[in-house]
């Protein structure tokens, strides 16, 4: 009798559980990762649309942005200038992965092997996750939001909630801690808050009270005027994070606006991992799913002509256009990432001198699971590259760095794939998937607060590069609305 | 364990909330997309989809972008080198973004295109319709409130019992079941079992004193049983009903048509597209909006919408009669202290010799003191609207209706020679009263 989990293109229940089942055998006790619970969600292609265009969120507080953004891919999708992912998974726990209904069974069985296994197991033991994100609650987070967005909404009016949130989503990438947790409040503050609340209650009795006949409540005391967002002095600066600044010191935002910008920071500070680490994430998740499928045709689960239609979906995948091609959008996440696994594994098992030279350590070490799971649990983009891009694949792409000056005519060529080249290209193009360099670093270095409350903002030109000059007018208006007060954004050098 | 979920039947529109956004946020863009594109088009298209071109003004989404062409240096990476070696200079594009950076510009907010998305029929609709409504029908609405209805208005303590509401009121009794600690049956029963047991043993002292102690327990069970009830008035609950005024905004919208022969094809296609327009209208903007069609050549019937708009006729021409069956209709089903009376008439501006001013009489006489709005629509062929260039030359339709859109406000006269008439006239026809 033929092990084949199926044999039709179409899927049905029965077939996904079977081949489920199958994918996790292999994922589990062959290749040893460690998930989060599955939860796996077959949804139609309009659910597709409607899921990528609010941040792939499922439970998404409601802003007209997305609305845009459906109707645009909904325009693309429709009018046939673009496919719609095949999945998309949630850094959750369970981790929820949507399948989309149209796939074939070939397509679904390499996705639950790509979304359910491989970024699942990223998800739950890269170290940026592990330390800014929190899998357990970030669902329970989103109907929290979403909830009291629309609240808000039906309160103070949508224009009122809008213009807030228009304001902080300019703001998301100015949004998030980089290095250090957000300050808790001192043990004093909070004493001394408590203090001040006494301290009114006590003023606020009044004797006169006492004389109502029994039975007669005296009115509640009007809540504290002591707020606990209020204004106060105590900043710390510079300060990077934004939106944090402008939560916790902006003169006159209510209580409501400052939550909103909470909101809006932790979901940028949630997203910021997955922004350091497209190139690992993807590349362990195609990694894992080729691997997997081998393995299960190997084993004879899965046919040879599901072995060709997978082949086929990968590839093109993994295609990397090159830079004076027309298809050219930078550098393909999917294929840089594969690429720099599959060598990892080479390395580990077939490596040539040149390996001995530039990875002593991984060279012929065999344990190329071992190998592959300790860089996807301690890197990400920038140091992942900066560490293991070997000078093979170097020559594979064929990469080559360019220095452009704005006022000279043309780019001089830095470095190519030769010998002299190998360490040059590989700093530079690690140092490109740096976000600390890639996002405008804008820092808050002090606010007028005895005097007009202007608010200095300070942008350190990487190497002289400038704010895009419209760009930076309009977001520079969103912070005055937040701030309240003139903003003064300057341009130093680094 | 996995789960496989089944979300496709999940309801739809799950981004609708955020679509709604979207339009109200490009509303300026959107209105004028959607009124140029409604210019061309015929009107029985209206009803469908159309695709909108907006440009992203007013919708941008600014954020901080580095511009690296403006000053200072980087260093980029690309792949797929071929005949480059170290110290080579390569040309930057003139003009536009360089290569390998086509996306920051669209990115930057600054290069985004104008985007083109397609708008359901509702939404269009809604567009078109925004600033239109029914001429003076808040007025006599108000004054004529007479209809009253029974609502629901919570819960009271007291009422009649036919009222009780059970889940409540059960509700209200096991919170204070509960509370109060009644034993319930159970309890009681098992106690007796117990006492049974215990009578049936060998007697001994011990023995006796349980059995009186559970004796004691059991009648203090069951007095409380007795005085804590498993109902009780406090926990009674009655839906409570209060009359409340219903405010009558129906209306009824007569809509009068001339299919004679002296009606081309051309003329009776266009007086459909006015009324399907309006049709369309009225269905979207009111709830309560009866609809009446009267066609007449010689002779007045009242017809369905399907025959009003599908079926052929022919005769000559006495557009009063028209006028005498919408008033008969008006009399047997539509009081003026319950509705708002609309008229629509479209005709070719021909009739019988005579009957153009036994119509002014009838509309000076009967038919405007009851109406709220009555709108005539000529429709001429384009030679004619050369000639007739000025409203006051006309044929003798128009010339007699024109004294009573001067005797009477709520009385409009419009024109119509080509499809492309129609929005304009329509819209200015129901364009809402600058207060």
């Amino acid at each position: 009798m033929s092990k084949l989990l199926f044999e039709e293109a179409e899927w049905d229940f029965a077939t996904l559980d079977r081949t489920f089942k199958a994918i996790e055998d292999i994922a589990l006790n062959d290749l040893k990762l460690d998930v989060y619970p599955n939860q796996v969600e077959i949804i139609s292609s309009e659910q597709m649309l409607d899921a990528y265009s609010s941040m792939g969120m499922p439970l998404m507080y409601n802003h007209w942005s997305f609305g845009k953004l459906f109707a645009r891919e909904d325009a693309m999708y429709r009018g046939g200038y673009s496919g719609l992912a095949y999945e998309i998974v949630i850094n959750s726990s369970p981790c929820i992965s949507y399948l989309l209904e149209e796939n074939t069974m070939t397509m679904q069985a390499l996705v639950i092997a790509h979304a359910a296994f491989g970024h699942n197991h990223f998800f739950k033991n890269n170290y940026l996750f592990k330390q800014w994100t929190n899998a357990e609650g970030i669902l329970d987070y989103l109907a929290f939001a979403k909830h009291y967005i629309s609240a808000c909404e039906e309160r103070y009016g949508r224009d009122e909630v809008e213009s807030v949130l228009d304001a902080a989503h300019a703001l998301m990438e100015q949004g998030v801690f980089r290095y250090r947790r957000p300050p808790k409040p001192t043990k004093e503050r909070i004493l001394e808050k408590r203090r001040l609340r006494a301290e009114y209650e006590a003023e606020a009795y009044n004797e006169l009270w006492r004389t109502l006949p029994a039975g007669i409540e005296p009115p509640h005391a009007p809540p504290t005027p002591v707020d606990e967002d209020a204004f106060d002095g105590d900043i710390k600066l510079p300060e990077e994070n934004l939106l944090y600044f402008i939560e916790k010191n902006a003169p006159d935002l209510r209580g409501w606006q400052r939550e909103i910008l909470r909101i809006v920071r932790n979901m940028a500070q949630y997203f910021y991992p997955q922004r350091q680490t497209k190139v690992m994430n993807e590349g362990c998740a195609t990694f894992v799913h080729y691997t997997i499928m081998n393995m299960m045709f190997d084993r004879g689960l899965i046919s040879e002509s599901a072995l060709l239609e997978f082949l086929h979906s990968h590839t093109s995948v993994v295609f990397q256009p090159e830079f004076d091609d027309r298809r050219y959008n930078g550098l393909n996440p999917y294929a840089l990432g594969y690429a720099m696994m599959d060598d990892i594994k080479r390395i580990c098992l077939n490596p040539t001198d040149e390996d001995r030279d530039w990875f002593p350590h991984l060279a012929g070490s065999g344990d190329w699971m071992g190998a592959l799971k300790d860089a996807w649990a301690n890197y990400r983009d920038e140091s992942f590259i900066e560490q293991y891009l070997s000078p093979k694949l170097i020559r594979d792409f064929r990469l080559f760095a360019l220095a452009d000056k704005a006022e000279d005519g043309a780019y001089h060529v830095a470095a190519i794939h030769n010998e002299q080249g190998y360490r040059r290209v590989r700093s530079l193009l690690a140092r490109q998937y740096d976000t600390g360099i890639a996002d405008a670093n804008i820092q808050v270095m002090g606010a007028d607060l005895k005097g007009d409350r202007t608010l200095f903002l300070e942008h350190k030109m990487h190497r002289g590069v400038p704010l895009h000059h419209a760009t930076k007018d309009q977001v520079v208006a969103h912070i005055e609305r937040l701030w309240g007060h003139e903003v003064v954004l300057e341009e130093v050098a680094e | 364990m996995t789960y496989f979920i089944d979300r496709r039947l999940n309801p739809k529109g799950k981004s609708l909330g955020n679509r709604q956004r979207f339009l109200r946020r490009a509303k300026a863009q959107i209105r004028d997309a959607v009124q140029k594109s409604l210019k061309d088009a015929a009107v029985a298209d209206i009803g469908k989809e159309r695709k909108i071109k907006i440009s992203t003004k007013g919708t941008r989404e600014p954020r901080f972008r580095l511009d690296p062409k403006a000053a200072g240096e980087r260093d980029f990476v690309l792949p797929g080198n071929k005949e480059y070696m170290p110290g080579d200079e390569i040309k930057k594009p003139q003009g536009g973004a360089g290569q390998g950076r086509g996306k920051d510009a669209s990115d930057s907010g600054e290069g985004e295109d104008d985007f083109e998305f397609v708008m359901s029929q509702e939404e269009v609709l809604d567009i078109f319709f925004e600033d239109l409504e029914l001429p003076n029908l808040i007025r006599t609405s108000l004054k004529d409130t007479q209809s009253k209805a029974w609502k629901r208005a919570g819960i009271t303590t007291a009422g009649s019992p036919s009222q009780i509401n059970l889940v409540r009121t059960m509700r209200n009794a096991q919170g204070r079941r509960l509370a109060l600690r009644r034993p319930s049956l159970r309890e009681v029963e098992e106690m007796e079992k117990e006492l049974e047991a215990l009578e049936c043993r060998e007697p001994s002292e011990s023995l006796t004193l349980e059995i009186i102690a559970l004796k004691e327990k059991l009648a203090r069970a069951i007095s409380k049983r007795k005085w804590v009830g498993f109902i009780d008035p406090v926990d009674v609950r009655y839906n409570s009903y209060t009359e409340q005024p219903i405010p009558t905004s129906q209306a009824v919208m007569f809509c009068l048509m001339d299919v004679s022969g002296s009606m081309g094809e051309r003329e009776k296609d266009l007086a459909k597209r006015f009324y399907m327009l309006l049709h369309l209208f009225l269905r979207r903007r009111y709830d309560k909006v009866d609809i009446v069609f009267i066609r007449h050549t010689h002779e007045a019937q009242e017809v369905d919408e399907q025959e009003f708009f599908y079926s052929r006729q022919s005769g000559g021409t006495i557009v009063s009669t028209a006028l005498d069956k919408m008033l008969e209709i008006q009399r047997e089903r539509y009081t003026t202290s319950d509705w708002n009376i609309y008229v629509a008439q479209a005709s070719d501006g021909y009739t019988q010799s005579g009957d153009a001013r036994r119509c002014v009489e009838m509309l000076n006489d009967d038919v405007m003191p009851l109406c709220q709005y009555y709108a005539y629509i000529e429709i001429l062929d384009e030679r004619e609207m050369e000639v007739f260039a000025s409203e006051d030359s006309g044929a003798e339709l128009w010339r007699a209706y024109r004294t009573v859109a001067e005797e009477w406000k709520n009385f409009a006269t419009k024109r119509i020679s080509k499809p492309a008439d129609i929005f304009p006239v329509f819209r200015e026809l129901f364009k809402k009263a600058e207060v």
